[in-house]
């Protein structure tokens, strides 16, 4: 019966790979590929940022403020984008600022992913009891309007960038708890989880090495997503004064600080608006490109 | 004239690593009121040949035949809103699954007064009366009341029934069955087997019977033909396939049945079918036949003549004389 | 070879409770009520039943996935009970039907293979890593698919995976729930030769469940056919394929297609379907679907009588009961 097998080893090699798969099925979404290349760039600037930017972001030229852009009249190549109320650079800042969101997204992602994910794991293997619990208050924080609770939140906290991203983080939890709850009850069902537990799996292996590895799709997925959510969020939390603090600029901080100039110079406000808009959409047009690659049913045809 | 005709139909799909070929020229006739079996092992192209001929694949799928007719149409260059005539009329299909072919959101009454709305136009009141019918005529006892129920709320079984009553609700010419018992349990699939015997005795529709069943085939079907890898290996009359088939895979199929074992150990094909990544040059059926030798390897044989059951085999079995040519 | 059972269930029972929301009482679903049988070391034990009969729940009892409602279940003599699961879980091991959900797709089969003795044994994962590479050679794979992913494997090969993951332990007791009603038939045969050859080999007991007759003819050395959570014939499967004496089983056995064009055979017809195992009447659970049914029998509940071949029945077939 050895021989039966014989004829079958070059197929196994012939098949295309887990990573082509997915590119091939990314590709096809071309909105998506757009979007990573804009991640690429912001990522880019995220961690070179200061060694582009043209000028110091925090330098206050006082001799220029309000320059308007280089193609406007009164504009010039010292300023291309222009200069704020107080002469720093315009392009410098929003180049720095890339920084800040990205972090923002990276830490805001990692928390509320993994506190999400530990919680799902334990709610989709406890008892019926305990998971009825957090499942309700997991409910209740999704029953508050996200950006209201993150508020209260930071007017607790204090304000700050860093308590910004925790309140953020528990704001963005209950999203990660739910999807892989969902997820590890409907991997649970499978007999690959019951073999496991036929040869004595115990619970934290079956949780972390069995059924964990296998939920992870939707949840890069929404991790994807809710970066951008993140990066919104803090901008948002920026704008009200309950951020990142002045003079860091932070492209919601730098709305914010540029909000009674608005009519006068408009570039003060456009620019970190379309920085933010550029940024969260091409994320989004990314996680959705994920999503169709990751997704194994809508793989099928 | 042949009730369905088809010469030479291939089906491509685009996949993520290039193209596949699901169907590879296939001929098939069938005549009114004939029982066709068409066999085959999972992935050999046995529904996906049926759907062309419905026009019910997804686009990915790239169809093409030398002929593809129906009952005097041209299924392959018909315009849609013609096909949708046909197609539920007098060509009609019961899928693999019968749970997930009706819709969970609807009773089955609703569901097959539709189907009789929107292809025969009758009345609320006729509408009703033909689904009591249609009903009692499948075999499900009840029927006024069991029009109102949903199809969670019925057995596989049933479900079944009501799909055969859907199909055959515009009296069609030809129904094609698609592994209609294989979700069900043995008793009931004899009731179903039965029940599509007789609706072919009593409206003389040819039914074309897919499964992967040998039993099966062998008490319900006339003819029967056998794909392989997308091909159609071989075709022969019921008994004759089953006393002297000719193609070497139909052979060692047949061994590998338990019930026809003589010792504990079974004969085994083996190898497994070739998929996308491993078709190979010569007989698709080479890598596992136990004759197989170079020519086999390299030259695709053509089908041969009705005599050896149109086998696509060099050295079919059960020739009196090997034909070497 | 002992005459001892490796394996005996007297009086097995599992209930579920369905239902019960807001506004229902939770109702009891029994889904085996009552079976006893013996599993010896180098037999196939087969059970056979219509879907929903209660087999796949007898095979997680015996595998120690579910606790039963009731009666008792011993291994080697001495009673299997919760609290010793985790020592005894070496002894029975399981296979099921759907080898595309069986393996864990994101574990090469190596991980697969290896894990069992990861957690039950104090081997060095070298030592590991032979007896892996040892077991796939028995179940006739190749060296080089020990670092490949389920993903790239057939539904044959997935299945002796599969055979191999549970067999890593050395179990003597195999519970097979349905392992070839998945596969092709040219690929079924193949899976059936490997079962029967390990079994020679290593001595194991099999309970071997099926709904397909022709296989359980094949492999089987005593059959057990359940009805509605019941054993309503039980014996050895020449006699219980030759002489049935359950009118259920010989409906079965008529029903069952058989490979052979024209072959006269009488079809008996079974009037109805298998009722909800909620509501199953009083008396013989068969009683609505008998074409022998008698007064006594819708009063009556049946028990299973004679022995070695019995059946529960008040008016079997091919004789009475030689007691
Ligand atoms: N939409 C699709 N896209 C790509 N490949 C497909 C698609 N549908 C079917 N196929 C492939 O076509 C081949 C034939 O499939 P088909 O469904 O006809 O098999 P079958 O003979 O009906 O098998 P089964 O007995 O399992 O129903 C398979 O290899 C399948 O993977
Ligand atoms: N966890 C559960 N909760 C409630 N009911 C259950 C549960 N598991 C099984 N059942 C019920 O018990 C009965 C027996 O189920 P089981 O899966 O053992 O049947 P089976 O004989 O294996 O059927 P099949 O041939 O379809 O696999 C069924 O009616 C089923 O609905
Ligand atoms: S006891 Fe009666 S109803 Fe039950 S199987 Fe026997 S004859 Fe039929
Ligand atoms: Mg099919
Ligand atoms: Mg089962």
């Amino acid at each position: 019966m050895d021989d039966a097998l014989s004829t079958e080893a070059e197929m196994v090699h012939a098949r295309p790979g887990r990573l082509r798969e997915f590119w091939f099925y990314f590709r096809e979404n071309r909105g998506a590929v757009i979007g990573l290349w804009i991640f690429a760039a912001f990522a880019f600037l995220a961690l070179f940022g200061p060694w582009i930017a043209p000028h110091d972001a925090t330098a206050q030229f006082r001799a220029d403020t309000l320059v308007p852009p280089f193609w406007q009249e009164g504009g010039s190549w010292k300023y291309i984008l222009g200069t704020d109320p107080l002469g720093r650079d315009m392009l410098s800042r929003l180049i720095v600022g890339a920084r800040y969101s990205f972090f923002v997204g990276v830490v805001v992602v990692s928390i509320a992913a993994s506190g999400g994910i530990l919680i799902g794991l334990i709610a989709g293997f406890a008892p019926q009891w305990l998971d009825s619990i957090i499942m309700r208050i997991m409910d209740i924080i999704l029953a508050f309007p996200s950006l209201l609770l993150a508020l209260v939140l930071v007017a607790i906290l204090g304000p700050s960038l860093t308590n910004a991203m925790i309140a953020i983080a528990i704001v963005l939890q209950p999203h990660y708890v739910r999807l892989t709850r969902a997820s590890v009850l409907s991997e649970k069902q499978k007999d690959y989880v019951t073999s496991a537990r036929v040869v004595g799996a115990g619970y934290l292996r079956l949780m972390f090495i069995t059924v964990l590895p296998n939920c992870l799709a939707p949840i890069i997925v929404q991790g994807a997503l809710s970066f951008s959510t993140a990066i919104l969020d803090a901008a948002a939390l920026g704008f009200l004064g309950m951020g990142a603090q002045p003079p860091t600029p932070e492209w919601g901080t730098m709305l914010a600080e540029a909000r009674e100039f608005i009519l006068r110079a408009w570039w003060v406000v456009t620019f970190p608006g379309i920085a933010i808009l550029v940024t969260v959409l091409a994320i989004n047009l990314m996680g959705d490109g994920l999503r169709d690659a990751l997704d194994p049913k809508l793989k099928r045809s | 004239m042949p009730l369905l005709r088809i010469r030479n139909l291939s089906v491509d799909f685009a996949t993520a690593s290039g193209a596949f070929r699901a169907v590879d020229a296939v001929d098939q006739d069938m005549e009114t009121g004939e029982i066709l079996a068409i066999v085959g092992e999972s992935g050999s192209g046995k529904s996906v040949s049926m759907l062309a001929l419905m026009g019910l694949l997804p686009w990915t799928a790239t169809v093409t035949a030398d002929e593809l007719s129906f009952d005097g149409h041209d299924l392959l260059n018909i315009a849609p809103r013609a096909r949708r005539k046909i197609v539920g009329n007098d060509l009609a299909m019961i899928f693999q699954e019968p749970m997930s072919s009706l819709n969970p959101c609807f009773t089955v009454g609703w569901q097959i007064k539709e189907a009789l709305r929107s292809h025969l136009g009758l009345n609320r009141k006729e509408r009703h009366a033909r689904a009591v019918e249609l009903f009692e005529q499948v075999g499900i006892p009840d029927p006024e009341k069991r029009l109102s129920a949903f199809p969670h709320q019925l057995s596989g079984g049933m479900n079944q029934r009501v799909m055969i009553a859907m199909a055959i609700a515009c009296k069609p010419k030809l129904l094609i069955a698609d592994e209609p018992t294989t979700a069900l349990d043995v008793t009931i699939q004899a009731q179903i087997l039965d029940l599509l015997a007789d609706l072919r005795r009593d409206t003389g529709m040819g039914l074309v019977l897919i499964t992967h069943d040998m039993g099966v085939v062998a008490e319900t079907a006339e003819r029967v033909s056998v794909q392989y890898a997308g091909q159609k290996v071989e075709e022969q009359p019921v008994g004759a396939l089953f006393a002297t088939p000719h193609h070497p895979y139909t052979g060692a199929l047949l061994d590998a049945l338990p019930e026809r074992a003589t010792e504990k150990k079974l004969p085994t094909i083996p190898g497994v079918v070739p998929g996308q990544f491993d078709r190979p040059a010569g007989c698709l059926f080479s890598p596992r036949c136990k004759f197989a030798n170079d020519k086999c390897r390299s030259t695709p044989p053509p089908p041969l003549g009705a005599d050896m059951g149109y086998a696509r085999c060099f050295y079919p079995l059960n020739a009196n004389e090997r034909i070497a040519s | 070879m002992s005459d001892a059972p490796v394996m005996q269930a007297t009086g097995l029972q599992r209930h579920y409770n369905v239902g019960g929301g807001l506004f229902q009482k939770s109702r009891v679903l029994k889904a085996v009520a009552g079976l006893d049988f013996e599993v010896h070391a180098g037999k196939t034990l087969a059970v056979v039943g219509e879907s929903g009969c209660g087999k796949s729940t007898l095979a997680r009892m015996v595998a120690m996935i579910e606790t039963p409602t009731e009666g008792s279940l011993t291994l080697d003599g001495k009673p299997v009970r919760a609290e010793d699961w985790a020592d005894l879980r070496q002894s029975v091991q399981i296979v099921f039907q759907d080898p595309y959900g069986s393996l864990n797709p994101r574990q090469r089969i190596g991980t697969i293979l290896m894990e069992p003795l990861m957690i039950n044994t104090k081997l060095s994962r070298a030592d590991r890593e032979a007896k892996a590479r040892e077991m796939l050679k028995l179940v006739g794979l190749r060296p080089e698919h020990f670092d490949r992913y389920p993903h790239m494997f057939s539904g044959g090969q997935r299945q002796r995976i599969a055979i191999a993951r549970a067999l890593m332990l050395d179990p003597k007791v195999l519970v097979l729930d349905e392992p070839v009603s998945a596969l092709d038939l040219s690929i079924q045969s193949a899976i059936l030769n490997l079962l029967l050859d390990l079994q020679e080999r290593l001595q194991l007991a099999y309970l071997f469940i099926s709904h397909d007759l022709s296989v359980v003819r094949h492999v089987a050395d005593d059959v057990i056919v359940m009805y509605l959570g019941r054993a309503v014939e039980k014996g050895p499967k020449a006699e219980v394929f030759d002489a049935p004496r359950h009118p259920y089983t010989k409906a079965l056995l008529s029903a069952t297609p058989r490979a052979e064009p024209g072959a006269e055979k009488e079809r008996i017809k079974l009037k109805g379907e298998l009722p909800s195992p909620l509501s199953i009447p009083d008396g013989c659970p068969f009683a609505p679907r008998c074409w022998k049914v008698q007064p006594k029998c819708r009063a009556e509940l049946p028990r299973l009588r004679g022995q070695p071949h019995g059946a529960a029945c008040f008016f079997p077939e091919n004789g009475t009961y030689p007691e």
